[in-house]
């Protein structure tokens, strides 16, 4: 039997997270009926023109910034021609010949270890609008809501070998990505998009398969499946001595197999050339060090800080930064309370044990950070048990209440109150005769036995160490008397 | 000597321009096209090695919007001149898969 | 009062000392194309009863303050590639039959804003494609001083309007010469400006990397206050230039050729240029000398190269530019169709002319895979050199001087049957676009048949200034030129 390697280059939308779309001043807000968020320049309406977004060049820049990449000082913008009807000028404007950035790289890490995967390059385009297939009619509808969008397409090399190589790239974009601000990357929305160019050849072969390209991967299930479908698919072909043929397939997660997007009407000559209607940029080296300089702490930055800063443990760090958003909660948590290794166990223990058990995305996760704060030092000062506590958050985490007052009105707070303590004390040891003889006959064992009794009666609201000092000297005064 | 402009390219031409020519306007096209590209033949004698192409005469500032809705629901305007719309959205011949 | 025979700048003077009427200066504008429309046909369509409205409001604007710019009250024809919100804008196209733009192309805000009257669209060849305006599918435009002869174009609709005194002033559009030819072949004044000088947002793009808006009119006084109306920097166009010497008007008060200096490109008079054209244009020169200008001949060794790159760059602009126009968001769809290719297909084949098809075809091809570098990429090198002649040139030069065409106006019906000999007639005009450079015809002399020829005067990127200035000076040493009514063959 022959050993196959599958060879896989990446090719990754992502669309930014601006404000409007990169070439008009229509907000890119998800949702909205159709078409409401167009103008004649996003439904390319005759005279109408483009007018960049300086915030995509600058958060391209900054995606390639934190890849690693070469920035093209003086890059321009290409009409990539196409008919289709969600591409209202039926040409996008796209990068080919100078894109903005490009070789660069990120490091991925896997159950094999870590390594490097090479970008080739990231460039701006357009978005495309959503074409709806009609229920009640044979035919199509166009909403150009989402036309304009900005997007950064990164391209990578054909360096990954496998589906959980596959994975561990897209998440470590996806977080780069979150981290840096520039996008949310979410694959439900279509905010991240995956093209995946595949290729198979023989274990120790110095050239490449013929590859073919997947689209319509919108979960990181369905990339891992469309990758071992096609790798299979392909491997079938080469053993039954058929050529696997240059296309673009359509992977169908439901049937789980891809089938040929082919036409004769698909040209596939897309006429790049330079667009006349925008000029070229120029990217400045001041312009590059700026956002050097501004450019925010990245997940392994932040790991290691989380290490030496918070003496916290690799595996608790690297749990922690997973999401920006939740590193973010936790800092602030960690900051108001002053105790990040007490921060950290509540968000590795509480925060996380919530989320999944509530089913939640980690990204939706909100409450205030001072009120986990808050409830930290109160189990710090012995003003709560850590029982009572943990029940106090889960109403933090649902519905942010503001826990000092909720533990007042609510009689969890801890009362150092000796009368109440005795008056319990007394009225236990009332009740069990038998067993407060043979505590006063110094049967140690029984000791329990009134603690567990009295914390149950008191429901949290003395400290363990509280009621034993208080049984202590009881049995001491009854002893001496 | 320039490119010979055949069926084939003409067709090709056609399917990137999304145009369909009967017989006759197809032989027509073919030769016109072919007076033009042996006339625009005439830039070969001309030496532009180590030439930059041109694309932009201006160009060296960059122009950039600031990212700033200006722009409110235009539905109803945008879609005024569609041939054929249906429920705020312009109707197309269904698009497969 | 004689109105007819005033210029622009006149009217509005009137106007605004309360002499004559904004509506008589309206209404003498269609008294005008109620007699000679039916033979011209300059126009597209006409908004008479807007225009009448309009007229009321200006009035008021004229009076309260609103309106104090030198052509307050001016009615103007705009060509039909221009958007104007709620009106019919077809590019004289059939593609473009039922298209009613929500918007304003940013010229007419800025005409609106100068209290100018928009009266009508003006004929032009399909999405400006030809140089005689026959091209259009709605019809030709005859030539006011000749009905039997084109009026030139693409903006043939714009600069016959003008001749016939059925407009006092008009916007055209040049990529390629197609202000400055009609203007020629019309015995107006036409300017294209440099390029991003005019905002093209709301122009139906030809080709983009040229494209410029720009005025016609009866004299250079005109076209000056025109341009400086439309010009300005306007952030919907990323092209759009931010100038500081918009002035325009200015540069026209000192009219004096005194020390300028013209360059003539030798290869312009040589074989291809009509001898009676040349002859109308070497007496130009004279005049010039007279008048204390330097004239001087030197050698352009690109010209034969203009036209192929201008040709190839336009055409490839054009196939995507024309894109859009696929029967989903406005305009034309063809009545019935298998599927979507098929009603892209029968759309396009369908609504657009055979010029526009022709160089959809070849802008398509030489973009294509495998052609892109040996045409496309070699016709931008070509214009790198074209560019570097030019301002080699203008080093030495003040203005160039060329013919505006190599001949007057022809026949109708003569120049569509061989495409590639019509090209050839934009020779003097092309490399003023592909180079983005100011060009001004203006009437120099006439024919033996009375059909009006124009000389042309190119300035460096920049350069109104200095070819308003030449224009005017040479205009006031011309003298009075006739109108069609007046000098030409027939009325």
């Amino acid at each position: 039997m022959k050993q196959y390697e599958t060879v896989i280059g990446l090719e990754v939308h992502v669309e930014l997270a601006t404000k409007t779309k990169i070439f008009c001043g229509c907000s890119t807000e998800f949702g909205g009926a159709p078409n409401t968020h167009t103008c004649p320049v996003c439904t390319g309406m005759p005279g109408s023109l483009p007018v960049l977004n300086k915030k995509v060049v600058e958060f391209a820049l900054k995606a390639g910034i934190a890849a690693n990449c070469q920035i093209n000082q003086y890059c321009k913008f290409d009409r990539k021609n196409y008919f289709y009807p969600d591409n209202p000028q039926n040409y996008q404007i796209s990068q080919l010949y100078l894109p903005i950035c490009h070789d660069g790289w990120v490091e991925i890490e896997t159950s094999a270890g870590k390594k490097k995967i090479r970008i080739h390059e990231m460039h701006m385009e357009e978005d495309a609008g959503k074409l709806i297939h009609d229920e009640w009619e044979d035919c199509s509808l166009v909403d150009y809501n989402r036309s304009g969008v900005p997007l950064i397409e990164i391209v990578s090399e054909p360096d990954m070998r496998s589906s959980e190589e596959v994975i561990a790239y897209l998440e470590k974009l996806r977080c780069m990505m979150q981290y840096l601000g520039v996008s949310d990357c979410k694959l439900q929305e279509g905010s991240m998009r995956a093209d995946v160019n595949l290729s198979v050849r023989e274990v120790g072969s110095e050239t490449f398969g013929t590859r073919t390209e997947m689209k319509n991967l919108n979960s990181f299930k369905a990339i891992a499946r469309a990758i071992e479908g096609e790798r299979e698919r392909q491997i079938e072909l080469i053993e039954e001595g058929r050529a696997v043929v240059q296309e673009t397939r359509r992977w169908d997660d439901n049937k789980e197999s891809s089938h040929a997007m082919r036409s004769k009407e698909d040209a596939k000559d897309y006429r790049y050339f330079p667009d006349p209607d925008l000029p070229p940029i120029h990217i400045s080296d001041a312009w590059i060090e700026e956002l050097r300089k501004s450019q925010p702490e990245l997940r392994e930055e932040k790991q290691l800080r989380y290490q030496e800063e918070f003496e916290l443990p690799a595996y608790d760090a690297g749990i922690l930064t997973e999401s920006r958003h939740l590193s973010m909660l936790f800092e602030e948590v960690a900051n108001l309370c002053g105790s990040p290794k007490k921060a950290a166990n509540w968000f590795m223990g509480e925060v996380l044990r919530l989320t999944k058990d509530k089913g939640l995305d980690v990204e939706k996760v909100s409450f205030t950070p001072k009120h986990l704060a808050d409830l930290i030092q109160m189990v710090e000062k012995k003003e709560v048990s850590a029982q009572n506590a943990k029940k106090v958050f889960e109403k933090v985490f649902d519905e942010d209440i503001e826990p000092v007052s909720y533990i007042e009105e609510h009689g969890l707070k801890i009362v150092e109150d000796t009368g109440l303590l005795n008056d319990t004390l007394q009225k236990i040891m009332d009740e069990n005769p038998g067993p407060l003889a043979e505590l006063l006959g110094g049967k140690e064992k029984v000791f329990g036995f009134f603690v567990g009794k009295m914390m149950r009666e008191l429901k949290g609201k003395a400290s363990p160490d509280a009621v034993r000092e208080a049984l202590v000297k009881e049995v001491e005064k009854r002893k001496n008397q | 000597m320039a490119k010979i402009i055949d069926d084939e390219t003409i067709e090709n031409v056609c399917i990137l321009a999304k145009l369909s020519l009967d017989d006759e306007a197809k032989e027509k096209a073919k030769q016109d096209m072919q007076k033009m590209l042996d006339y625009v033949e005439k830039l070969d004698e001309l030496d532009t090695d180590g030439v930059e192409p041109l694309s932009h005469i201006f160009g060296d500032e960059n122009v950039f919007r600031e990212d700033v809705v200006t722009n409110g629901d235009n539905k109803e305007a945008m879609l005024a001149n569609a041939p054929k719309a249906k429920e705020g959205q312009y109707q197309v011949p269904k698009t497969i898969g | 009062m004689e109105l007819q025979t005033m210029t622009a700048l006149e009217l509005s003077k009137k106007i605004r000392q309360r002499q004559v009427k904004v509506a008589d200066g309206v209404k003498e504008v269609f008294d005008q194309i109620e007699k000679k429309e039916g033979k011209v046909h300059a126009y597209l369509d006409l908004y008479k009863k807007d225009a009448l409205a309009r007229a009321k409001e200006v009035e008021k604007g004229i009076m309260d303050g609103t309106y104090t710019g030198p052509l307050a009250g001016v009615p103007i024809a705009v060509k039909d590639n221009i958007c104007i919100k709620g009106k019919k804008t077809t590019c004289a196209s059939r593609i473009l039959e039922n298209f009613v733009p929500q918007y304003n192309a940013e010229v007419i805000d800025r005409l609106e804003k100068a209290g100018m009257i928009v009266i009508g669209k003006t004929n032009m060849d399909e999405f400006a494609m030809g140089s005689t305006t026959e091209t259009s599918a709605y019809g030709v435009t005859r030539n006011p001083w000749d009905l039997e002869r084109v009026p030139g174009g693409s903006s043939g609709g714009s600069c016959a309007a003008v001749a016939a005194g059925e407009t006092f002033l008009a916007l055209g559009s040049d990529t390629g010469g197609s202000i400055r030819q009609p203007s020629s072949f019309c015995g107006v004044t036409g300017i294209k400006p440099t390029y991003g000088t005019v905002s093209r947002y709301g122009l139906v793009a030809y080709a983009s990397s040229l494209d410029q808006i720009g005025p016609v009119g009866k004299d250079v006084a005109d076209c000056a206050a025109l341009l400086e109306v439309i010009a300005g920097h306007d952030p919907k166009d990323s092209t759009s230039l931010d100038r500081k010497d918009l002035d325009f008007s200015k540069s026209i008060e000192e009219k004096k050729l005194l020390g300028m200096k013209f360059g003539v490109p030798k290869e312009f008079l040589a074989k291809g240029l009509d001898p009676e054209v040349k002859d109308a244009f070497m007496n130009t020169l004279k005049t010039l000398t007279e008048q204390g200008a330097i004239v001087e001949f030197f050698s352009v060794a690109t010209m034969e190269y203009m036209i192929p790159a201008y040709y190839i760059i336009a055409s490839a602009e054009a196939s995507s530019n024309l894109e859009r126009f696929d029967g989903v968001k406005y305009g034309y769809r063809a009545a019935e169709y298998e599927g979507l290719h098929d009603m892209y297909k029968k759309t396009r084949t369908e609504a657009f002319g055979e010029e526009v098809k022709r160089r959809i075809m070849l802008g398509s091809f030489v973009l294509s895979s495998g052609y892109y570098d040996a045409y496309y990429l070699k016709a931008l090198r070509t214009k790198a050199l074209i560019k570097q002649e030019f301002d080699r040139a203008f080093a030495k030069y003040d203005v160039i001087l060329a013919p505006a065409a190599p001949y007057t106006a022809p026949k109708i019906g003569e120049s569509l049957k061989d495409p590639l000999a019509m090209y050839l007639g934009d020779i003097y005009t092309v490399a003023v676009n592909l180079c983005g450079l100011p060009g001004i015809t203006v009437p120099c002399g006439q024919d033996k048949a009375g059909m009006p020829i124009g000389i042309q005067m190119i300035g460096d990127c920049f350069g109104e200034h200095k070819i308003l200035r030449a224009a005017a000076a040479y205009e006031a040493a011309r003298g009075a030129f006739p109108t069609p009514e007046r000098g030409g063959a027939e009325a």
